[in-house]
């Protein structure tokens, strides 16, 4: 569960290291993977398992335009960027959630008899449910994918060169906004990856993404601000403490744990786990 | 080559620069000399498209740049080294000249200048893995020319090339200018040292608050009496 926290949260912190612009419609992302994941199924018997990579395509051009058709034009405020930005992407979570409620309506929906759904696998006698381990294969390939897509290739470094210094990306022939709507589109796909996958084992319905949204901002702040390698770090973390405290304390407290950890942190060590500023 | 035409560029309302021309031949130095806040960093701004012109045209082998969006400009052959350099200051020295070369990187030969610019800087090949920000200034100024080459100019554009840097290493960079000319790029630098600026330049414009106000061989401008007094200290 921690690694897919921590997916979720590698497309949140891609977002803001690159531009400092908080993506408050980030839950609002990941239900809208889940509900690609749960029609894809249901219209089409295509299993969440292959569905995942449609999803994460979806899920792409979805981040991208919003960058385009949306965000783009609330960084050009005069002034109050800031809130400007965080007003643009919180009104589109209302609008994405509003818009899921009139189409898709308030009923929970949910991925039955899905290949790994409800299975699980004994390793050394401990049973683990296959679609999480699953979920925990696939965050563990996607940050690797993106660890070497950043590192490694051309556009990767155009990503690292453009959150050092979006302005001065022009003087190499870089065009920041095609950079910008590419990082958005990498948070959106990361999301909808994780959107896919618990689809199999979570009930959709369209206020999902608000619960994992918040854990998704503490895991960003918890891993460090801008910190991709952080966040995904965090993630583990809160997966930790969460299923830790569920062991301790009762089940529908489990989260209280994750804040109380998250607490500490801030008091102790302000700029996350791995943050650098 | 480059032909500016009564380009006016405007600050909220604040004129910078008022109907300048300039003009920039193949294979030149062109020397925009001038004192604080005359408007030559406004004057590259405004054909690098870091800045819009309110009025005026920019040509550059007879293709309208004004207008034209920054990253355009960049791959119409021009390179623009800005005064503050805008380095990219936690990656390598390797990846800030491996950037510049982002528009060529489909080609096999795309580290092509890279021999140019470590003849020019043999500094720069000694800290290749270091990052940009732990450079000294002098060097940093290296870096940023160098990533501008990298980008394979027609022309190159540098802004105050020598602020900032120990005057040894003033020197050795203007000398590197007259070796980027030599290798067959055109060369506009703008520069409040005028007297080193003059000695290399072949052609030179004088700013001041906005305007031309001279402009000749470099050779004649740094004879004229008038010169000498306000702006060399003769």
């Amino acid at each position: 569960m921690g690694l897919l926290y921590g997916l979720i949260a590698v497309g949140l912190a891609l977002i803001f290291g690159l531009m400092d612009v908080v993506n408050f419609a980030h839950g609002e992302f990941l239900m809208l993977a889940m509900y690609v994941t749960f029609f894809l199924f249901t219209f089409f018997a295509i299993d969440p398992l292959l569905s995942a990579p449609l999803a994460a395509a979806a899920l792409f051009v979805l981040g991208a335009a919003v960058y385009l058709v949306i965000v783009r034009f609330a960084m050009r405020a005069k002034a109050n960027v800031g809130m400007v930005q965080i007003f643009a992407t919180f009104g589109l979570a209302i609008v994405m959630r509003g818009l899921a409620q009139l189409f898709f309506t308030a009923d929970y929906r949910s991925v039955p008899n899905s290949w790994l759904g409800g299975k699980t696998v004994s390793v050394a006698g401990i049973y683990l449910p296959q679609p999480q381990l699953f979920g925990a294969l696939v965050a563990i390939a996607a940050f690797g994918g993106l660890y070497l897509f950043i590192n490694r290739t051309d556009f990767g470094r155009a990503l690292e060169a453009t959150r050092e210094d979006p302005g001065a990306v022009a003087l190499v022939g870089i065009d920041k906004n095609r950079v910008f709507a590419l990082g958005w589109g990498l948070g959106g796909a990361l999301v909808g990856l994780a959107g896919a996958i618990m689809a199999t084992f979570f009930y959709i319905y369209p206020d999902v993404g608000a619960s994992f949204a918040l854990i998704a901002y503490v895991t960003v702040a918890l891993g460090g601000f801008g910190s991709v390698f952080g966040a995904f770090a965090g993630g583990i973390v809160v997966g930790l403490v969460e299923a830790t405290t569920a062991l301790i304390l009762p089940p529908s407290l489990k989260s209280v744990g994750i804040y109380a950890v998250y607490l500490l942190v801030v008091f102790i060590r302000p700029r996350g786990l791995f943050g650098s500023m | 080559m480059l032909s500016v035409h009564e380009v006016t560029t405007a600050y909220q309302g604040l004129v910078a620069i008022s109907a300048v021309s300039i003009n920039v031949e193949k294979g030149e130095i062109v020397c925009v000399a001038g004192a604080n806040g005359a408007g030559k960093s406004t004057l590259l701004k405004s054909i690098a498209g870091a800045e819009r012109p309110r009025s005026g045209t920019v040509t550059f082998d007879g293709k309208r740049l004004d207008g034209m969006a920054q990253h355009h400009i960049t791959a119409t052959g021009i390179a623009y080294v800005p005064e503050n350099r805008r380095l990219f200051p936690r990656l390598s020295v390797r990846d800030n000249l491996r950037l510049g070369s982002y528009l060529y990187r489909g080609d096999a030969n795309r580290e092509g200048p890279l021999d140019l610019v470590f003849t020019l800087f043999p500094r720069l090949q000694e800290r290749l893995e270091q990052r940009a920000e732990t450079l000294s200034g002098g060097e940093q100024q290296m870096l940023a020319i160098g990533r501008a080459l990298m980008t394979r100019p027609r022309l190159l554009m540098l802004d105050e090339p020598s602020q900032g840097i120990m005057p040894k290493l003033v020197d050795e960079i203007f000398q590197a200018v007259k070796r980027i000319r030599d290798a067959g790029m055109t060369v506009l630098i703008v520069e409040q040292r005028m007297a080193e600026c003059l000695e290399i330049a072949d052609r030179a414009y004088i700013l001041q608050t906005g305007r031309v106000l001279m402009q000749g061989p470099a050779a004649e401008i740094r004879g004229n009496p008038d010169v000498r007094k306000a702006y060399l200290g003769l």
